[in-house]
C-alpha cells in the first residue's frame, strides 16, 4: 500500500463525517453508538498505524512512505514520515483510543465530542505527516479549531475565557510563520519540506529598520517560526495561556493538549528552525537556552504553590518542555535523540496524569488539591498507578521520564555547561512539587467526609491505564526501541546541520568584516 | 457600429431588452402580483448568462465601440462572479421579502439594470463607459436600498447612499477631468501611453488619486468607509446581501481595470495608496466590528476588512496580484452568500432577528445548520484548512512577491484581531446560554444555499474548483 500515510490520517475524519450525516438522534442509543464508532475508528487507526512502524526501516534516513499529488498554485499534497515523524504519528494514533475510552462518561452532546476528537486526531497526525509547507500549516493551524470548541463547549467554569485565550494566543503565533512561509516558498522556488531541507537561505547580515541583523534573512524566518512554536510548546514567557487552557479543558482535552499538541512545537524545531536555518539556529541558541532554563527552574517554582491538581500538571509540562528545547539546539546527538525521547515520554507521563486527575475529578468534581487526602485508604489501585506516573514525571530511573532528562542534560552539558548546571536543578524541583502533590492528595489519614465513599477505579479506567503503565516502565528499562529509530535520522541531520554551519559561517564572517 | 461590435455586447442588450420588456409586462399586468414570478426569471436569466459568457465561443480580448468596451477572458470572469451571486442572492431573498409585504415588481428590475451597469463597469475601456457603467449601478442601488419605504431606517439607508455615493461619483468625475485634461484622452489605452512616456504630468497623478478615492468609496475602503454599517443595517436583509456581494465583486474588477488598464506603466504612483488603503481596512475593520452586536454592521465591517485584504492583492501590482485579488473575491463572495443565507433565516415570531446574542445556544437545535455557519465563520477568519484561508494566502504571496512584506506582515496580524469578532459568534452558537428560541426555519432554498456555500469551504481546499486557474487565465488577460 503506498498510500498508507493518507489512508491512516483520514480515516478518523471519514469516521466524524459518518457521524455527522448519518448519526441521528441524541438519545442514550444515539450516544453510546457515537463513543463505539470513535473507538472503533481510533482503534483501527491505530492498528494500521502499526503497519507503518513495521514497514519503516530506521537505516534509511531520508522519507519513506512517501506520496505526492499535485495541488494548487504549485502546492503539492505530499506526505511522508522520517525517524523523527515516525514515532508522534505512533504516539498520536495509539494514544487517541485511550483518550476517547476516557470520555466515556460525558453525557452532553456526545455526538459532536466525538466528531471534534475524530477531527483533531486527523489534523494532529496530518501536522506529523506533511511534507509540504502550507500542508503543515494547514494541519498546524486547523488544530485550533476543534481544540477551540472541546475548550469551550464541554470545559469547566471559565472555559470561555480560556478557549478565546488559546485560540487568538497560538493563532498570533502562527501567522508570522505564515509569512515566513510564503517568503521561503518565493525564496527557494518549492514548498517541498524534502528540498527546503537541503536549500541554504541567506544568511548574509544586514540592516533593518536601523538594527544590524546578524544571520539575515535565516534569523529572520527563524523568529518568526519561533513565535509559532514557542507559543505551541510553551515555552517561558508565552506559556501563560497553557495552565488556562488546561485546567479549563475536559479530561480527554487536556491530555491531547499535553501528551500530543505541545509536541508539535516541538517537532517543528526540529522540522524546521534547526535544519533549514542552520546559521540562526547557531546564532540565537543561547537564547533558546536561557529561557529554557528559566523556564525549568521558574515554572518548577510556580508548581510548587498551586492549588489546582490540573494547574500544577500544567505548568510540569512546561517546565518538561523546557528540556526539550534545550536538548533541540544543544544539536548534539544526545541532547536531540533526548529531546525526541523526552517528548514521548512526556506524552505517555503527561497524559497519564491528567488522566489521573479526570478519574478523582470524576467522582468529587473539584481539582483542589485540599478536597483531597488519604485516598490510598479507599483507592489502592489508584494510589498504585499515579505514584508511577508520579515517579516517571520525577525522572526516577527505571521509568521512562529519566532517560529523557538524562540524556537532553547530557546534551546540554556538552553545549553549555551553566544551563546545564540550571536545568539540573529542575529535576530536583520537580522531586518537590510532584511528591509533594503526591503526599497531599494521597497519602495521610482519610478524614474528609466526601471521600469515604469514594470508588477505586473501575474495569474502564484500568483499561485505559494498563497500556500506560506498560509503555512507560518499557520505554524506562528498553528506551533503544526509540532511540534505535530514531538515532540514525537525527545523525543525519546534525551532520546536514554541522556541513551547512561550516559553509556558511565563513561567508558570515567575512560579510560580516566588510 | 458593425454586427461584430454588437454580437460583443449582446449578453448586456438581452439583459437591458429583458428587464424593459419585464417592466412593461409587469405594469400592465398584476404588477406586485407578478414579482414572485420575476424573481425566479430573473434569476434564470442570470443564471443563463453566466453560463454563456462562461462557457461560450467567445474566447479572446474584443475591443469595440471604439475601446469604450472591452471584452477580456478578465471581463467575463468578474461577470460570471457577479451573475451568479446575483442569481444566488436574489433567489434567497424571495421568501423573505414576500413574508414582509416587501416584494415589489421592481425589485428583480433594479437588480437586473444594476447587474448591467456591474458589466459595463467590468468592461470599461474608456472613463466615459466606466461612469456610465458605474452610475447605471449605483442609481439602481440606491432605490433598492430604501425600498422598505415605510420605514426610517431604510429610507435613511438610502438616502445615505445616494449622498455619499453622489460625493464619491462627484470626486470619480472631478478625477476624471483632471485626467482627460493632462493626458489628452479618456480611454485608457491612451492614458496608459502618457502615462508610460517619459515624465508623468502632476495633474495626472491627481486625478489618479482621485479617482482612487471614488472607487474606494464604492468597495468601501477605510477611510471611505462610512456609508457602508448604516446603509447594510438599513437596508433590507435580502439588499444588503446583494450589496455585499456583487457590487463588490464589480467594484475591485473595476478597480483592477483602471489601475492596470490606464495606469499600468506607473505602478508605483498607486501601489502605495492602494498599499495604505489596504493596511487602513483591515485594521478598521477588524477593531470596530469588535463592538458590534447586529450581525449585519458586522458584517458591514467584516466586508470592510475583506476588501482591505483584496486590497493587498491589487497593491502588489502584478499579473499574480490581480489573479490572487479575483480569488480573493470570488470567496469572499462565496461565503458571503452562505454567511446571509443563514442570516436571512434568522427571525423570531415572524420578525426578522439581527441582533447577535439572539444565538444563543442555536447549535442545540439546529445543528447542522449551526455547524455549516460555524465552517462559514472560520472560513471568513482564514483558518485553515478551510477555502478562506487560501484567499489570505494567494494575496499575501502577492504582497510579498510585489516587495510588501510589511504588508503582508501588517494583514496576517489584522487578521488575529479579525478572528476575535467571528469567534464571539461562534461563541454565541455553540457556548450560550439559551434564551429566547428563534424560529425553525422551514425555507429550503436558504437551507441549500448555506449548506452548500460550507461544504464548497470544505470541499473546495481540494483543487478550489479549479477557480485559481481561471482567475490566473483572467489576471493574464489584464496584465499582459
Amino acid at each position: 500500500m503506498n498510500n498508507l500515510l493518507s489512508i491512516v490520517t483520514f480515516l478518523p475524519a471519514v469516521a466524524a463525517l459518518i457521524l455527522a450525516l448519518f448519526l441521528r438522534g441524541d438519545d442514550a442509543d444515539a450516544q453510546r453508538n457515537a463513543r463505539w464508532v470513535a473507538l472503533a475508528a481510533t482503534t483501527l487507526t491505530f492498528a494500521l498505524s502499526l503497519f507503518i512502524l513495521a514497514g519503516f526501516d530506521p537505516a534509511n534516513t531520508g522519507f519513506q512512505f512517501v506520496e505526492e499529488h499535485d495541488w494548487i498554485l504549485g502546492l503539492k499534497y505530499k506526505m511522508g514520515v522520517d525517524g523523527i515523524s515516525v514515532l508522534f504519528v505512533l504516539l498520536t494514533t495509539f494514544l487517541m483510543p485511550l483518550t476517547i475510552g476516557a470520555c466515556w462518561s460525558v453525557e452532553t452532546r456526545v455526538k459532536e465530542y466525538m466528531i471534534a476528537f475524530l477531527v483533531l486526531e486527523t489534523l494532529m497526525l496530518g501536522v506529523f505527516c506533511a511534507l509540504d509547507l502550507i500542508l503543515f500549516y494547514l494541519f498546524f493551524e486547523g488544530g485550533l479549531i476543534p481544540m477551540f470548541l472541546i475548550i469551550g463547549i464541554w470545559g469547566g467554569k471559565d472555559r470561555i475565557y480560556a478557549a478565546f485565550k488559546f485560540f487568538l494566543y497560538t493563532f498570533l503565533g502562527s501567522v508570522l510563520m505564515l509569512v515566513a512561509m510564503v517568503a521561503m516558498a518565493l525564496n527557494a522556488g518549492t514548498t517541498d519540506i524534502p528540498t527546503l531541507l537541503h536549500h541554504q537561505f541567506a544568511s548574509e547580515p544586514f540592516n533593518l529598520l536601523g538594527f544590524h541583523v546578524l544571520g539575515g534573512m535565516q534569523t529572520l524566518l527563524w523568529l518568526a517560526f519561533f513565535a509559532s512554536f514557542a507559543v505551541k510548546m510553551p515555552m517561558w514567557p508565552v506559556h501563560t495561556w497553557l495552565p488556562d487552557a488546561h485546567v479549563q479543558a475536559p479530561t480527554a482535552g487536556s491530555v491531547i493538549l499535553a501528551a500530543i499538541l505541545l509536541k508539535m512545537g516541538g517537532y517543528g524545531f526540529l522540522r524546521f528552525s534547526l535544519p533549514m536555518f542552520p546559521v540562526a539556529s547557531d546564532i540565537l541558541a543561547p537564547l533558546v537556552f536561557w529561557m529554557s532554563a528559566i523556564a525549568i527552574v521558574y515554572t518548577s517554582l510556580v508548581a510548587l504553590v498551586q492549588e489546582d491538581m490540573k494547574k500544577l500538571i500544567a505548568y510540569s509540562s512546561v517546565a518538561h518542555m523546557g528540556y526539550v528545547t534545550a536538548g533541540i539546539f544543544a544539536a548534539n546527538q544526545q541532547g536531540v535523540d533526548g529531546a525526541i525521547f523526552q517528548m514521548i515520554s512526556h506524552g505517555f507521563v503527561s497524559g497519564a496524569l491528567f488522566l489521573c486527575v479526570g478519574v478523582i475529578y470524576d467522582r468529587m468534581h473539584t481539582r483542589d488539591i485540599d478536597a483531597y487526602g488519604g485516598l490510598v485508604n479507599r483507592m489502592p489501585v489508584y494510589a498504585l498507578v499515579f505514584m508511577l506516573f508520579t515517579m516517571a514525571n520525577v525522572g526516577l530511573p527505571g521509568t521512562s521520564g529519566f532517560v529523557g532528562e538524562f540524556l537532553t542534560l547530557m546534551g546540554i552539558f556538552q553545549a553549555n555547561t551553566w544551563v546545564a548546571a540550571v536545568a539540573t536543578s529542575g529535576v530536583i524541583l520537580s522531586a518537590g512539587y510532584a511528591l509533594w502533590l503526591y503526599r497531599r492528595v494521597v497519602f495521610g489519614d482519610l478524614i474528609k467526609e466526601s471521600l469515604k465513599t469514594i470508588r477505586d477505579m473501575t474495569v474502564r479506567e484500568r483499561a485505559i491505564f494498563a497500556p500506560l503503565v506498560v509503555m512507560t516502565i518499557l520505554l524506562g528499562v528498553y528506551p533503544s526501541l526509540v532511540t534505535d529509530r530514531i538515532g540514525p535520522t537525527v545523525s543525519a541531520l546534525l551532520s546536514t546541520y554541522q556541513t551547512a554551519l561550516l559553509e556558511q559561517a565563513p561567508a558570515t564572517q567575512v560579510a560580516a568584516e566588510h | 457600429m458593425t454586427v461584430a461590435d454588437l454580437s460583443v455586447i449582446l449578453p448586456e442588450i438581452v439583459l437591458c431588452c429583458y428587464a424593459m420588456v419585464a417592466l412593461l409586462v409587469a405594469a400592465y399586468t398584476g404588477k406586485d402580483e407578478t414579482a414572485p414570478l420575476l424573481v425566479w426569471t430573473t434569476t434564470g436569466i442570470f443564471f443563463l448568462t453566466a453560463i454563456w459568457i462562461g462557457l461560450g465561443p467567445s474566447g479572446g480580448t474584443h475591443v469595440v465601440q471604439e475601446g469604450l468596451f472591452i471584452d477580456d477572458g478578465f471581463a467575463r470572469f468578474a461577470k460570471v462572479a457577479i451573475l451568479l451571486s446575483a442569481a444566488a442572492v436574489l433567489l434567497m431573498g424571495e421568501g423573505y421579502m414576500a413574508r414582509r409585504d416587501l416584494l415589489r415588481f421592481e425589485y428583480p428590475l433594479l437588480v437586473t439594470l444594476a447587474v448591467v451597469g456591474m458589466m459595463v463597469m467590468v468592461s470599461a475601456g474608456n472613463l466615459m463607459s466606466l461612469y456610465m457603467g458605474l452610475e447605471l449601478q449605483s442609481l439602481s442601488l440606491y432605490v433598492v436600498a430604501a425600498l422598505r419605504r415605510d420605514s426610517v431606517r431604510s429610507t435613511e439607508a438610502g438616502l445615505k447612499y445616494f449622498v455619499l455615493g453622489a460625493l464619491s461619483s462627484g470626486l470619480l468625475l472631478y478625477g476624471a477631468s483632471l485626467t482627460y485634461g493632462f493626458a489628452g484622452t479618456t480611454d485608457f489605452a491612451g492614458i496608459v501611453t502618457v502615462a508610460t512616456e517619459g515624465h508623468v504630468p502632476l495633474g495626472l497623478l491627481f486625478g489618479l488619486v482621485f479617482l482612487v478615492s471614488g472607487l474606494a468609496f464604492k468597495v468601501s475602503a477605510a477611510p471611505f468607509h462610512m456609508w457602508t454599517p448604516d446603509v447594510y443595517e438599513g437596508s433590507p436583509t435580502p439588499v444588503t446581501a446583494f450589496f455585499a456581494t456583487a457590487p463588490k465583486m464589480a467594484a475591485m474588477a473595476l478597480f483592477a481595470r483602471l489601475v492596470h488598464g490606464a495606469f499600468g506603466g506607473v505602478v508605483g504612483d498607486w501601489q502605495q495608496v492602494l498599499a495604505l488603503l489596504s493596511v487602513i481596512s483591515m485594521f478598521l475593520g477588524s477593531i470596530a466590528a469588535i463592538g458590534q452586536t447586529n450581525i449585519k454592521r458586522l458584517m458591514a465591517y467584516s466586508s470592510i476588512t475583506h476588501m482591505g485584504y483584496a486590497l493587498m492583492g491589487l497593491a502588489a501590482g502584478t499579473a499574480f496580484g490581480v489573479q490572487a485579488m479575483l480569488v480573493y473575491m470570488a470567496i469572499y463572495v462565496t461565503m458571503n452568500v452562505g454567511t446571509f443565507a443563514f442570516i436571512l433565516s434568522m427571525g423570531r415570531d415572524g420578525q426578522p432577528v439581527t441582533d447577535i446574542s439572539s444565538l444563543n445556544n442555536y447549535a442545540n437545535r439546529e445543528p447542522m445548520k449551526a455547524l455549516a455557519m460555524l465552517v462559514l465563520l472560520f472560513s471568513l477568519a482564514g483558518v485553515p484548512p478551510l477555502v478562506g484561508f487560501f484567499g489570505k494566502y494567494y494575496v499575501l504571496r502577492a504582497a510579498y512577491d510585489g516587495g510588501l512584506a510589511w504588508l503582508a506582515v501588517a494583514g496576517v496580524i489584522a487578521s488575529v484581531i479579525g478572528a476575535f469578532y467571528y469567534l464571539r459568534i461562534v461563541y454565541y452558537l455553540y457556548f450560550g446560554q439559551e434564551k429566547e428560541v428563534l424560529d425553525h426555519d422551514t425555507s429550503p432554498v436558504l437551507g441549500v444555499m448555506l449548506v452548500v456555500s460550507a461544504a464548497a469551504m470544505v470541499v473546495g481546499v481540494v483543487n478550489l474548483f479549479g477557480v485559481d486557474t481561471m482567475a490566473a487565465a483572467a489576471a493574464a488577460a489584464l496584465v499582459p
